[in-house]
């Protein structure tokens, strides 16, 4: 019978409490930047697609909703020729972002993204680039790993150690 | 002439104000709960989300109106009436200031017994006709709960009526002048609270409708309006008790300054709050719980009282 009162007393305690809700519309909740929303594909330091095409987010994505087809500039260097992802099935796990080598593809604190036609939900390369570097400023993927330029090959310069033989356990 | 102008008045005025006090209810419900849950509730539609009734009603009314196939279908129809229909008959009874009444019955008490009684012809009704076992087992639970508490009701009031020396309850809040009953009868309006509870079947023993055990009891296969009428009844269920309550024990429309009808509109209020605080915090008991906890612990309860409130009485004179 006491527990019975203390518990309606309690009850009744709680409205001198502060409310738990945020008024949504009105009033925008506050993100935290390790927040899984909208995913974008950044760009380096020098203004280029940090996307080197190589893959490994179609693949690691559990939902299958990153497309992409890799080629090549006059260069040799490899990009996106389209990029889309279908965000009426991405579930913003991350694991795009985990398996992405060079930093391109991130995901960001917008969740605003509803859409009245399902058409609208598929983005393309275009919509997703931006012009930014995202989380990371300052990396650019060959600065650190190097590229073969004509008639030198990655680690051959003098400044250079060369580069992490993969197939070797020896240091 | 003038006589008949006036109580036709009041009748007007008492449906039209226990409606729209039953609608405010609903949102006062709502904003309540919400407070004490650390929400908002409704406060979109109108200032404050007054009118989300309203929206509500249009909503309700809109809706398609089924009639599963498998229903008894004119019980089906009839019984949501039933309980709006009783729990308005027994208002006539209810003094809200001198004069201020549809009927003052010399057995203004028995008539209000009588009609509440009534009312689980609706629950039992709508729980049968809906042929769903679901809502068969509501209207079980309803009428047993029903015809446990529906004792304690009369046997509460007893001791009141027994001070009062009256059926009429105009007499009776007139007996209150020197002191509410409250007081003498503190026993009398615990039994009566909780019996109040288990008649307009509100949460904590609120076990005809158990949500979490038989989708929505009596009422599972209703829809549209004839959903909201059994919810309206509900609604009115609360005003009615409420205001028997503030009547019975604590002196209808007695106070200093304020006029009669003031005085009961905030007493009433009072325990209207009251009765949603209990929805707020109370878990709901097991069924066999709130059987053994009624007929053996209130009902000797409630004959004690009446005991002794006898032998006092017969003492002093």
């Amino acid at each position: 019978m006491f527990s019975l009162i203390r518990t309606v007393w309690q009850v009744l305690l709680h409205a001198f409490r502060r409310r738990a809700t945020i008024q949504y519309p009105d009033q925008k909740p506050r993100m935290r930047p390790r927040w899984r929303g909208r995913i974008i594909l950044s760009r380096d330091p020098d203004g280029g697609e940090r996307c080197v095409a190589c893959y490994l987010c179609a693949v690691a994505c559990p939902v299958s909703c990153i497309a992409l087809q890799s080629t090549q500039d006059e260069t040799g260097r490899r990009y996106p020729e389209f990029f889309r992802i279908n965000f009426s099935r991405c579930i913003f796990c991350g694991f795009c972002e985990e398996a992405c080598p060079t930093y391109a593809i991130q995901l960001t604190t917008d969740y605003e993204m509803s859409e009245y036609q399902r058409r609208n939900l598929v983005y393309e390369k275009e919509d997703l680039l931006i012009d930014g570097q995202g989380k990371y400023p300052g990396y650019n993927y060959y600065r650190v790993a190097g590229v073969s330029i004509g008639g030198k090959d990655k680690g051959e310069s003098d400044e250079e150690y060369p580069p992490v033989d993969l197939h070797t356990l020896m240091p | 002439m003038g006589e008949v102008i006036k109580s036709l008045l009041i009748i007007v005025g008492l449906l039209l104000g226990i409606l729209a006090m039953a609608g405010g209810l609903i949102w006062l419900e709502r904003r309540l709960l919400a407070l004490w849950q650390d929400r908002y509730g409704p406060n979109r539609v109108g200032p404050f989300g007054l009118l989300q009734t309203l929206a509500d009603i249009i909503k309700i009314v809109m809706k398609e109106d089924w009639i599963p196939p498998f229903a008894d279908k004119p019980v089906f129809v009839v019984a949501p009436a039933i309980t709006v229909t009783t729990m308005l008959m027994s208002f006539a009874i209810v003094v809200f200031a001198p004069g201020i009444t549809v009927v003052d019955l010399g057995i203004g008490v028995l008539f209000f017994l009588a009609m509440s009684s009534l009312g689980v012809y609706s629950l039992v009704l709508g729980g049968w006709s809906s042929n769903n076992k679901y809502s068969l087992l509501g209207g079980l639970r309803a009428a047993a709960q029903m015809l446990s508490y529906e004792l304690f009701v009369g046997l509460s009031l007893m001791g009141v009526v027994m001070l009062a020396g009256s059926f009429n309850v105009q007499d009776i809040v007139e007996a209150q002048r020197p002191l509410w009953f409250c007081v003498p009868q503190v026993v009398g309006l615990g039994i009566f609270f909780i019996a109040g509870l288990a008649e307009t079947h509100r949460l904590p023993l609120d076990l005809p409708e158990a949500d979490n055990e038989l989708v929505a009891g009596y009422h599972s296969e209703y829809s549209g309006m004839k959903f909201g009428l059994f919810f309206l009844g509900e609604y009115i269920g609360i005003i009615l008790i409420s205001s028997l309550i503030t009547t019975f024990f604590f002196g209808g429309w007695l106070g200093p300054w304020l006029p009669g009808i003031v005085w009961f509109f905030i007493k009433t209020m009072v325990f209207i709050v009251g009765f949603i605080a209990l929805r707020a915090s109370l878990p709901r008991p097991r069924y066999d719980q709130l059987m053994s906890f009624a007929w053996k612990l209130v009902l000797p309860l409630a004959l004690l009282n009446l005991i002794v409130t006898g032998g006092i009485l017969l003492a002093r004179t």
